[in-house]
């Protein structure tokens, strides 16, 4: 019965009960989008970094992985000795270098050599990977290579097509010091390249042959993965390969997780602040709401009260409207809040400069539900005033004052 | 329909449902102090049926909120079946009114949003009367007041003097001891407030106990003991010494 009457009363005035049920909406919505955004670039940031199980990353000592071109000499020990390590049960070298090529739309391109068996750097989404034995130097009449779909659109090849790269580009005498025929097997999805870059991939001793002698034992970067995944078991590896490898930088992914977080705290600031701002708005609207209807029906529950409601029943009552208020708005804005995430994160991912397989807003249930529950409180506790105020309404009084009008 | 199955016809006794001992009652309105009821000694006998009367201001509804447990009075005591409402707590007494008083109101006071039906549920619904016990029992009752084909109708969809029926339904509802009723026919007109009449009177010889106060000296003559007021005092009472 009480919610029969709870739903006729916000039945009454539907127009302002529409309006009242959108602000919480869009409340919502905001709340739900602040929380996905706060959250999501450092999920995003993790479910990248650990697309492929690698939890260190080892770069020339003092650098981020790929964040200079320095790459280190001797890579194949450093490299043996991380595989000789128990705890480690994968580890793929990558070396990072500029090729140029024939085309005036594309007269260079990022290229990354790998070895296909253990690379964790994109996915391949047609044609054929490169074989994993490629470690020989041996020369090839074509080197099979992996590249993006940006790559093929900017170059206008297909998979299948063979071309020339070439490195050593000398600027003033417009003559490459090595020229090598590729042939374009596979197109995949590269995780860590901005989606807008074209970028190559080949095996690793092709690149280093290609780029010459200084760099037959270089890599830019290693990526490892270790047996015990918990924080104390990658850490004691880490430590490990910093000791025993003291021209290199080993990054965790938690470290290289907390880093982003200092450099994401103006964002998370902010959508702690904009979230804060909606679960005002919408604390706001409920009580407003809530407590316009208890003055304009001051009389019908004094009536209520003298035909035998306890305050309780009132009490129940008006919070009750107030949670329906504000579920139906939890529940638009649900929805509303999916919506534009979506949206935003469309227009956001389009930025220069991001990997491809990066989101801004990233669905996490825990904290979705989490922050729309605290929102339905918040709706509950902006029932509690105007709630309490009605049921402690003294009858006489209130209907001795409705009479008077 | 039996009546007696609808409304408490309480049985041969004639004691005292209410007795009122010196009751005043006073209250600010803005900066000034208004006296509305003067040390009034009252006794409304169970089955008896009563018209509060009296010019504008003199204090028939202060009086009848006091005997609706209410209000309680400044001074003096006002006892309902033997208890003195000051003594009630408010959860005593909002129970005692729910089992043991029926309110009717000069402005119905129905829940616009709901049908007739369900605003006759509310106060069963408080009882703790459920399902289709409650819903049969809000049934019966608007049959009673002659509106058993408009259960389904909202208050705008009926008559003033069809909207005054189901909140008497209302009052029914838990078959109190005791109907108060303030000015029932003040917002109808002269034809629809004699059939109300009419149906106070036949809940009368039902065997309700009734009170309602009117500033009609016309409509209270309809009552078998008429008690006027003025300035917050009993200034006649035809009944005081029956």
């Amino acid at each position: 019965m009480r919610f029969t009457l709870a739903w006729a009363t916000l039945r009454r005035h539907p127009a302002r009960t529409v309006l009242a049920v959108l602000g919480i909406a869009v409340a919502a919505a905001l709340l739900l989008d602040m929380v996905m955004l706060s959250t999501g670039m450092r999920e995003s940031f993790r479910g990248l970094l650990l697309t492929r199980g690698y939890q260190l990353r080892v770069s020339p000592k003092g650098t981020l992985p790929f964040d200079s071109e320095a790459s280190i000499d001797g890579a194949t020990a450093i490299v043996a000795a991380l595989r000789a390590h128990p705890e480690i049960t994968a580890v793929s070298p990558a070396l990072g270098a500029t090729l140029t090529l024939p085309f005036a739309t594309l007269p260079s391109v990022f290229t990354l050599g790998l070895e296909s068996d253990v690379q964790g750097d994109y996915q391949l989404e047609a044609g054929q990977d490169f074989p994993a034995p490629m470690r020989t130097t041996a020369p090839l009449s074509a080197i099979p290579a992996v590249v993006n779909r940006i790559f093929l659109q900017r170059s206008g090849r297909r998979l299948g097509d063979t071309l020339t790269v070439s490195a050593g580009l000398d600027a003033q005498l417009r003559t490459a010091a090595r020229s090598q025929v590729i042939v374009l097997r596979g197109e995949g999805r590269f995780f860590y390249v901005p989606g807008e870059t074209p970028v190559l991939a080949m095996p690793l001793a092709s690149l280093r042959q290609l780029l010459g002698p200084g760099y037959a034992d270089r890599m830019s970067l290693a990526m490892a993965a270790v047996r015990r995944t918990d924080s104390a078991s990658v850490e004691a590896t880490r430590a490990w390969i910093q000791t025993t490898q003291p021209r290199v930088t080993a990054i965790s992914t938690e470290t290289a997780i907390r880093q982003v977080e200092e450099r994401l705290s103006y964002f998370r600031q902010l959508a702690f602040v904009l979230g804060a701002i909606s679960l005002g708005i919408g604390f706001l609207l409920v009580a407003t709401l809530v407590t316009l209807s208890v003055n304009e029906r001051r009389g019908e529950i004094a009536v209520l009260r003298a035909i035998g409601t306890p305050r309780g029943g009132v009490l129940r009552q008006v919070l009750l409207e107030g949670l329906m208020l504000s579920g139906a708005g939890i529940v638009i804005g649900l929805g509303l809040g999916l919506f534009t995430a979506r949206w935003l994160n469309g227009i956001l991912r389009d930025f220069p400069g991001l990997p491809a397989a990066f989101n801004f807003f990233v669905w996490s249930a825990d904290a979705a539900w989490q922050s729309l529950a605290l929102l339905l409180v918040s709706g509950a506790l902006a029932g509690l005033i105007p709630a309490w105020r009605a049921a402690s309404l003294p009858i006489a009084r209130a209907l001795r004052e409705d009479a008077i009008g | 329909m039996p009546l007696v199955d609808v409304v408490n016809t309480g049985s041969a006794d004639r004691s005292a449902v209410i007795r009122c001992e010196r009751v005043m009652r006073s209250y600010a309105m803005g900066d000034a102090m208004v006296h509305a009821v003067r040390g009034i000694d009252l006794e409304i006998r169970r089955g008896e049926f009563a018209a509060i009367t009296g010019p504008s201001g003199c204090g028939k509804s202060t009086l009848l909120h006091l005997l609706g447990a209410v209000d309680v009075p400044s001074s003096g005591r006002v006892f309902i079946n033997g208890r003195d409402t000051a003594q009630l707590r408010d959860a005593e007494a909002t129970a005692f009114r729910l089992r043991h008083i029926g309110f009717v109101f000069q402005r119905f006071y129905l829940m616009p949003t709901l049908t007739a039906q369900e605003n006759v549920e509310l106060p069963l619904a408080e009882a703790g009367l459920r399902g289709t016990a409650r819903r049969e029992r809000a049934a019966e009752l608007l049959a009673y007041v002659g509106l058993g084909d408009r259960r389904s109708h909202r208050p705008t969809q009926l008559s003033g003097g069809e909207q005054q029926r189901v909140a008497i339904a209302r009052a029914l509802a838990n078959s109190p001891a005791l109907i108060l009723a303030d000015e029932p026919t003040g917002e109808l007109d002269a034809a629809t407030g004699e059939r109300l009449l009419e149906l106070f009177a036949q809940l009368h010889r039902d065997g309700t106990t009734l009170v309602f106060v009117t500033h009609d000296a016309i409509v209270a003559k309809s009552a078998q003991r008429v008690i006027r007021l003025r300035d917050g005092e009993v200034a006649e009472d035809t009944g005081a010494s029956s």
